[in-house]
């Protein structure tokens, strides 16, 4: 049971691409990118956490500064993340609205190679 | 590539790294251990340098050069994003008529969260050196406060509220602010990003040098690059049409 | 790792199947809210207030709402696409 948080990390990045490559619409992939995208921040904060009641690492008026904290640099690499890649995203999605425009489909198996 | 075959290539290639890494999580430190190195030498760092919050002493104090990268890619993102959703020469913009309202309660409430939202977004970035926020979370929150009015309003009533100019300049003044302020760090302390502003009292809001500038510049441009993202995709949604004839 | 952790953990694992083998792009983005809904309360419990602040608001509100978008911008221009189709005579004068 101490590596269950690692393994459900890893199941969620396996089941995105499984998504991914089972999918019959172009947006219903980018969602599936951004659950795998999800595993890895869980992988991160798993990493980062410490039982037995450690605190978040922020202190202020009640807690004194103590090294009793779980991993900040885990997090930090984390919340940044979460945002940028929503930019990326909507990248995505702004490609997807546009193959659509081109190509009258969004299913990847209808999608022609590349054309002359 | 037929689905079969697709779908016989995941599964084989799929259970190698399933069963790897499982491999690998069990030479970890298992869930919850007390090693913690890079805890170790950061929550000490950011003390010194008078941050409470020491997630935001990382972002912005101890590994800004990545924060840098980050937001490059963020307004990056965002002008590809709206290149690519711009109307094309066969498309025309549509003015949108002012149609149906919500109810009359949701537009209570809407009218009644909104300032309250965009106080809340500014609070959560000011305060993000002291306590858990920052510029990350306050543009965001500042960003969907803002739309708001586009749920209790009309499209319309949209557009007035967010004339499109002033957050693109927020969006590339934002980051430009980043390289700016890391370049004076450059001059005064020797190192790109260094914190050369004075440093207060642990816990006030103005005591921890450059990280609450940074904070406040991510936020600037963080709320600039969601606006001007979603608007783009407001504008596909609604307002563009294939010319006809 | 406690009860509370172990819990949250299943659900997120449970979301996330959710997400994934809802087939219509339309039941996906409500599920990717309630998705991101879990990952902020896992992440909560873990001790990350900075990062279940981000989430809430990126993965509930904005990405949410641009896959909506997104899925009717498809859907109209693909339905303007079918009634062209069906009036060819009109492109013709």
């Amino acid at each position: 049971m101490a590596v269950y948080a690692y393994l459900v990390a890893g199941y969620l990045i396996l089941v995105g691409c499984y998504g991914i490559i089972r999918s019959r619409h172009l947006v219903h992939a980018v969602v599936c990118l951004s659950v795998a995208q999800a595993g890895t921040y869980v992988l991160l904060m798993a990493v980062g956490y410490q039982a037995g009641g450690a605190s978040a690492p922020v202190f202020g008026s009640t807690t004194e500064p103590n090294k009793h904290v779980v991993d900040p640099v885990v997090q930090a690499m984390a919340l940044t993340d979460i945002v940028v890649s929503a930019t990326v995203t909507a990248l995505l999605l702004a490609l997807a609205i546009q193959i659509n425009k081109r190509q009258g489909t969004v299913d990847p198996d209808e999608l022609a190679a590349l054309k002359g | 590539m037929t689905r079969l075959a697709r779908l016989i290539i995941f599964l084989l290639a799929g259970g190698v790294v399933a069963v790897a890494f499982v491999l690998a999580t069990l030479d970890l430190p298992h869930f919850g251990s007390d090693h913690h190195p890079y805890r170790d030498l950061s929550v000490p760092a950011a003390v010194q340098h008078h941050t409470a919050n020491v997630v935001s002493a990382v972002n912005f104090d101890q590994r800004a050069i990545d924060t840098f990268g980050e937001e490059s890619i963020l307004i990056a993102s965002v002008v590809g994003a709206v290149a690519l959703l711009r109307p094309s020469r066969e498309e025309t913009e549509r003015r949108v008529p002012d149609l149906g309202r919500a109810l009359e309660s949701t537009r209570l409430i809407g009218y009644v969260l909104l300032p309250i939202t965009l106080v809340l977004g500014i609070d959560v970035v000011a305060h993000g050196g002291t306590t858990p926020g920052g510029g990350f979370q306050g543009g965001v929150v500042l960003a969907t406060g803002l739309h708001l009015l586009y749920v209790v309003g009309s499209y319309p009533a949209l557009g007035r509220l967010r004339p499109l100019v002033p957050f693109e300049i927020a969006d590339s003044a934002g980051a430009a602010g980043f390289a700016v302020i890391g370049l004076i760090g450059l001059g005064s302390t020797g190192a790109f990003l260094g914190n050369f502003l004075p440093f207060g009292q642990l816990g006030q809001i103005l005591s921890t040098g450059t990280v609450q500038v940074l904070s406040g510049v991510v936020g600037v441009e963080v709320v600039g690059g969601m606006v001007v993202l979603l608007s783009s995709f407001f504008e596909q949604e609604i307002a563009v049409r294939p010319e006809d004839g | 790792m406690t009860a509370l952790v172990a819990v949250t953990l299943t659900v997120v694992a449970l979301a996330g199947t959710a997400v994934v083998l809802a087939d219509a792009p339309e039941r996906q983005a409500v599920t990717l809210a309630v998705f991101g809904v879990t990952l902020v309360v896992l992440f909560v419990v873990l001790q990350a207030p900075d990062v279940a602040l981000s989430e809430l608001g990126i993965g509930t509100a904005i990405v949410p709402l641009m896959v909506m978008l997104t899925i009717r911008t498809v859907w109209k221009d693909k339905q303007q696409r079918e009634r062209r189709e069906q009036a060819p005579s009109d492109e013709d004068t």
